[in-house]
């Protein structure tokens, strides 16, 4: 599926890392299983051995630039996707991630398949290849084993909002373009419903919550020195206990958090070993936003302020956005 | 832990009428903290507020907590009290049991089981107060004052005459406003030029008192005190210091035909102008929309007759930056456009003329010289017909006319139809009118003498159309008391229009952070108590931007809001508000939202370095808030994700402790 190759991303590297543009690279590498593929920092040449590059590399790794950027040393190449780039900007813009320490190389993204789908679909994988649109799988009982590459892509691939990069140093392949997608029409089933029918909707998908944070800490705009819910202090880390009620509190609480700064990447849903939707919650707030206070993207550019966290005399008035929601 | 007293307030029977106190008192007893708690018909009596000190003194009490009415009508008394008796102002909580608890509620039980409640969350709250210490702040002793009609007038002759120095900003290029248009003031009949102009010369002649006419207002830093003002001098092209204001230039401008503001364009004036004869400061403009030279570089004549030297082509706009102690908006009104009142014809007929324009047909140095003349042929008109209401009372047109009474208008009309017969007693004057509305101090007298004396027609009812046929205006109407239809055939129809707020105001406001109505006039402090003061502190409201006023009323509030202000900028050293955020500079992340959110800019980042566990160091972006501007409205504690950013007095954890009473 994908246009780029390992090869030609690990001898970018090996370049850039020769000629001393750069001094350490963040790709992925294997993980446990052959759809499982992990986000990985290669410190040389000889490390580059266990880069990989394919279909399931969906993790975004701009996240781990927050850390990496601030330590001692020299640039950081990164391999970015279109939507990691929005990412990096927002990072950015919080004064998260230090740019100056990071050599971005864009390459293009034909989607990314989750495990996850595959898991649901077959048991015991050995090994995964996509050729074309075919997903070829190869398991342990029950032989090869094909589905059409689509039946494995994720909510946020199958409705791209962008395959144009907003941020790289260097670009592998030709830049795309940003999409008009119907990333909306899931959140419009849900408002089409009645509030009894959507609280069931989310009072199912939550109480699967187990509160194992992973989509707090996958999330790019969930950066906090300190988060709220491991912190004593701000009276919040309770409202994450298992009642049914408050369960559902920390995934507000959280979509509140990341609201007008959520670039719409889609890991939180990608990483949830629930297979809640929670980008939806997200997803929810974007959509109001646009509708409220005109059309925001986050990190589309560096320094750009979300409407809901920010202060001008431009600003439309209160009473004017609740007419817009009428 | 603390030691807390409770004192509920029966407020006559205000509280005790629908709230069983004794029960709240008992209730309240009970909660953690609490050692001491008992009830009194009135709290913030002398005997009351013993009661406070008495009960501090002998249960040693770290914390009290008041229920009664709300903090804003006597939080600031008990906080004296609780000081004088030795505990920390900022250690009292007000549980609000009167506005939000007895008033609302008419049954005793649900008053008192709320009651109990409002209580319980202040308990929870002053359980985690703790003592705050308020900074002082020096005060710059200059006022600044927006709008040079007679309300800016008035104001700032008063705070100059107290020894202050006071700026003056008019958008226009002389000050007056509308008062120096009009012709005769209502209900004594002098002529507004003769009052008003001497007061213009005071003005330009006081020391205290430096003008920008043809100036605006652009930024507004800083607070109550010490604020930063940006103003824009527009470029007028004509040096001020040195034009004599003698006229040459105007009358030699070959640009002829641009509309004259100062008579609602109902002559003409040259290119570069003066607005009129007693126009202060006495100096020139250029229009740089109309100039010849400034558009194509072709002309140049009043540089020629100019003997002073005064004219200067390349002028641009100056931005200059003053402090000010406080600011006093007097940004007045206009009459709303008419040209969404097709019934009445404005857009059809020249001869339909708002009350606005038929003042300067009525003024000597207007553009008829004073005689009332038809604008279309200049004929003496025979048959007037005056509207009163035109976008006034208007519920049902919201969208082109305003909800409000503007006021002003029954008076200015009966003094329009009275001028009218005075001077010309071969007329038929015809009001229409909803109710006539005249409270004011021989308001009424003047009314019944236009009626009585002066034999005006005043006809309760609403015109309904105006049709220009050939050279009359055809006015059909009701008149409501004969039930029946009317057509008149007038000559000249008057329209009677709604205020409304200048335009400036809305901007200004936001750059001042005062609050607006929904009509876009200034919101007071408090309506009854503080009519004056806008609830942004420093700022101060002055004549029409408040709400509609007749000039009587404008001088009166201008010297109540020049009181205020010499008030103000008599003490040296203000008491800030402790109630100011403050970041845990260890779990700031540096993310700027709270920068970016502050309306006051009070927050700016550092990099500082950190000693970690393991003793090295780490330099991290943090939040610093500077506390003197800091006004503590809580925006940036919302924005800040990991609740680095707190409000002194108002914590997270306070807020949460209340809410959690209240859900107890």
């Amino acid at each position: 599926m994908q246009k780029v190759t390992r090869d030609i991303l690990v001898n970018k590297a090996k370049e850039l890392l020769a000629n001393g543009t750069v001094d350490r690279v963040y790709g992925w590498k294997k993980g446990e299983f052959a759809y499982d593929v992990t986000p990985a920092l290669f410190k040389s040449e000889k490390e580059l051995d266990e880069f990989v590059f394919g279909d399931f590399c969906g993790a975004n790794v701009s996240k781990y630039l927050v850390a990496e950027s601030k330590k001692a040393g020299g640039k950081i190449l990164v391999f970015l996707k279109p939507c990691d780039t929005y990412s990096l900007n927002q990072l950015t813009t919080e004064h998260r991630v230090d740019r100056e320490k990071i050599y971005a190389v864009g390459i293009p993204c034909e989607g990314m398949l989750t495990g996850s789908a595959l898991k649901d679909k077959v048991d015991s994988v050995l090994s995964v290849e996509t050729e074309g649109d075919t997903v070829k799988v190869e398991t342990l009982y029950d032989g090869v084993k094909t589905f059409p590459a689509s039946d494995l892509l994720p909510d946020r691939c199958r409705n791209c909002k962008s395959k144009k990069h907003v941020t790289y140093d260097e670009l592998i392949g030709e830049d795309g373009e940003v999409l008009d997608s119907g990333r909306f029409d899931e959140v419009e089933k849900l408002e089409k419903m009645t509030p009894d029918e959507r609280f069931a909707f989310w009072q199912g998908e939550l109480s699967r919550c187990i509160r194992c944070n992973a989509c707090r800490d996958v999330c790019p705009a969930c950066t906090c020195e300190k988060c709220v819910f491991d912190n004593p202090k701000s009276g919040l880390e309770n409202k994450a206990a298992a009642d049914s009620f408050e369960e559902k509190m920390f995934h507000i609480i959280r979509a509140f958090h990341v609201a007008g700064r959520c670039t719409d990447c889609g890991e939180c849903s990608r990483v949830c070993p629930q297979h809640i939707p929670l980008h939806l919650l997200n997803r929810k707030f974007i959509k109001d936003m646009n509708t409220f206070y005109g059309e925001y993207q986050a990190g589309e550019v560096v320094g750009n302020r979300p409407p809901v966290v920010n202060y001008t005399k431009e600003d439309i008035e209160p009473s004017e956005a609740v007419k817009r929601g009428e | 832990m603390q030691r807390i007293g409770v004192f509920v307030c029966h407020c006559g029977t205000n509280i005790a009428g629908t709230v069983n106190v004794e029960a709240v008192s008992d209730a309240l007893r009970k909660e953690p903290g609490v050692v001491f708690s008992t009830n009194y018909q009135y709290m913030c009596s002398q005997a009351g507020q013993d009661i406070i000190k008495n009960a501090i003194a002998e249960y040693k009490l770290t914390g009290i907590v008041v229920c009664s009415c709300s903090p804003r009508m006597h939080e600031a008394t008990f906080r004296k009290t609780a000081a004088s008796a030795g505990i920390n102002p900022y250690m009292v909580e007000i549980a609000n049991i009167r506005e939000q608890c007895s008033w609302v509620h008419k049954d005793t039980l649900t008053g008192t089981e709320k009651a109990i409640i409002l209580g319980r969350a202040a308990i929870a709250k002053v359980n985690l107060n703790a003592p705050l210490t308020p900074g002082q702040t020096p005060v710059t002793k200059r006022a600044l004052v927006i709008g040079g009609g007679i309300a800016g007038i008035q104001t700032a002759l008063d705070i100059a005459d107290a020894g202050f120095p006071v700026d003056i900003v008019e958008k226009k290029p002389t000050i007056g406003g509308k008062m120096a248009q009009l012709d005769k003031t209502f209900p004594t009949l002098d002529c507004a030029a003769c009052i008003l102009t001497p007061k213009m010369v005071d003005v330009a002649q006081n020391e205290k008192i430096r003008i920008f006419s043809y100036s605006e207002v652009t930024e507004v830093h800083g607070f109550v005190g010490n604020f930063d003002v940006t103003i824009k001098k527009k470029a007028r092209y004509v040096r001020e210091d040195i034009c004599t204001g003698c006229g040459a230039c105007t009358e030699k401008c070959p640009q002829k035909k641009i509309p004259n503001e100062f008579n609602l364009g109902m002559d003409t004036r040259r290119a570069i102008y003066i607005p009129f004869a007693q126009a202060v400061p006495k100096v020139a403009t250029i229009d740089p929309d109309h100039c010849n030279m400034l558009k194509n570089g072709k002309c140049g004549v009043c540089s020629k007759v100019c003997t002073a030297g005064a004219i200067d082509y390349n002028a641009k706009d100056e931005f200059l930056t003053e402090k000010y102690g406080a600011i006093v908006v007097a940004t007045g009104f206009n009459p709303i456009p008419m040209d969404k009142f097709d019934e009445f014809a404005y857009s059809q007929s020249k001869d339909v003329i708002t009350s606005l324009e038929f003042e300067r047909l009525m003024n000597a140095a207007g553009p008829t010289g004073g005689k009332l003349l038809r604008p279309s042929d200049g004929e003496h008109p025979h048959t007037l017909v005056f509207v009163q209401c035109v976008g006034s009372r208007c519920e049902a047109c919201a969208e082109k006319g305003k909800e409000y009474c503007s006021k002003i208008c029954c008076m200015y009309t009966a003094k329009h139809a009275m001028l009218t017969r005075d001077k010309y007693p071969d007329t038929e004057v015809y009001v229409f009118y909803i109710d006539v509305r005249t409270p004011g101090k021989n308001f009424d007298e003047f009314y019944r003498r236009a009626v009585e004396e002066y034999g005006v027609h005043y006809i309760k009812g609403m015109v309904g159309k105006v049709s220009p046929e050939g050279n009359k205006l055809k006015v059909q109407a009701s008149d409501l008391i004969e039930n029946r239809q009317i057509h008149i055939d007038a000559d000249l129809v008057v329209l009677a229009a709604a205020i409304e707020p200048d335009k400036s105001a809305r901007p200004l406001a936001t750059m001042l952070t005062a609050s607006m109505d929904t009509n876009d006039f200034f919101t007071e402090a408090h309506p009854k108590l503080r009519p004056v003061e806008s609830p942004t502190a420093g700022v101060f409201l002055s004549g029409a931007c408040q709400g509609p006023k007749d000039i009587p009323e404008t001088v009166a509030q201008a010297g109540a809001a020049a009181s205020k202000v010499i008030g103000l900028l008599c003490k040296d050293q203000l008491t800030g508000n402790p109630c100011v955020a403050h970041p845990d500079e260890m779990m700031c992340s540096g993310c700027s939202n709270c920068e970016k959110v502050c309306p006051y800019g009070a927050i700016t980042y550092v990099d500082k370095e950190f000693r970690m566990p393991d003793r090295t160091t780490k330099v991290r972006r943090v939040a610093q808030v500077n506390e003197a501007v800091c006004q503590g409205c809580g925006c940036c504690t919302v924005a800040c994700m990991s609740g680095a950013m707190d409000l002194k007095g108002f914590k997270n954890e306070q807020i949460f402790a209340e809410v959690d009473a209240i859900c107890r």
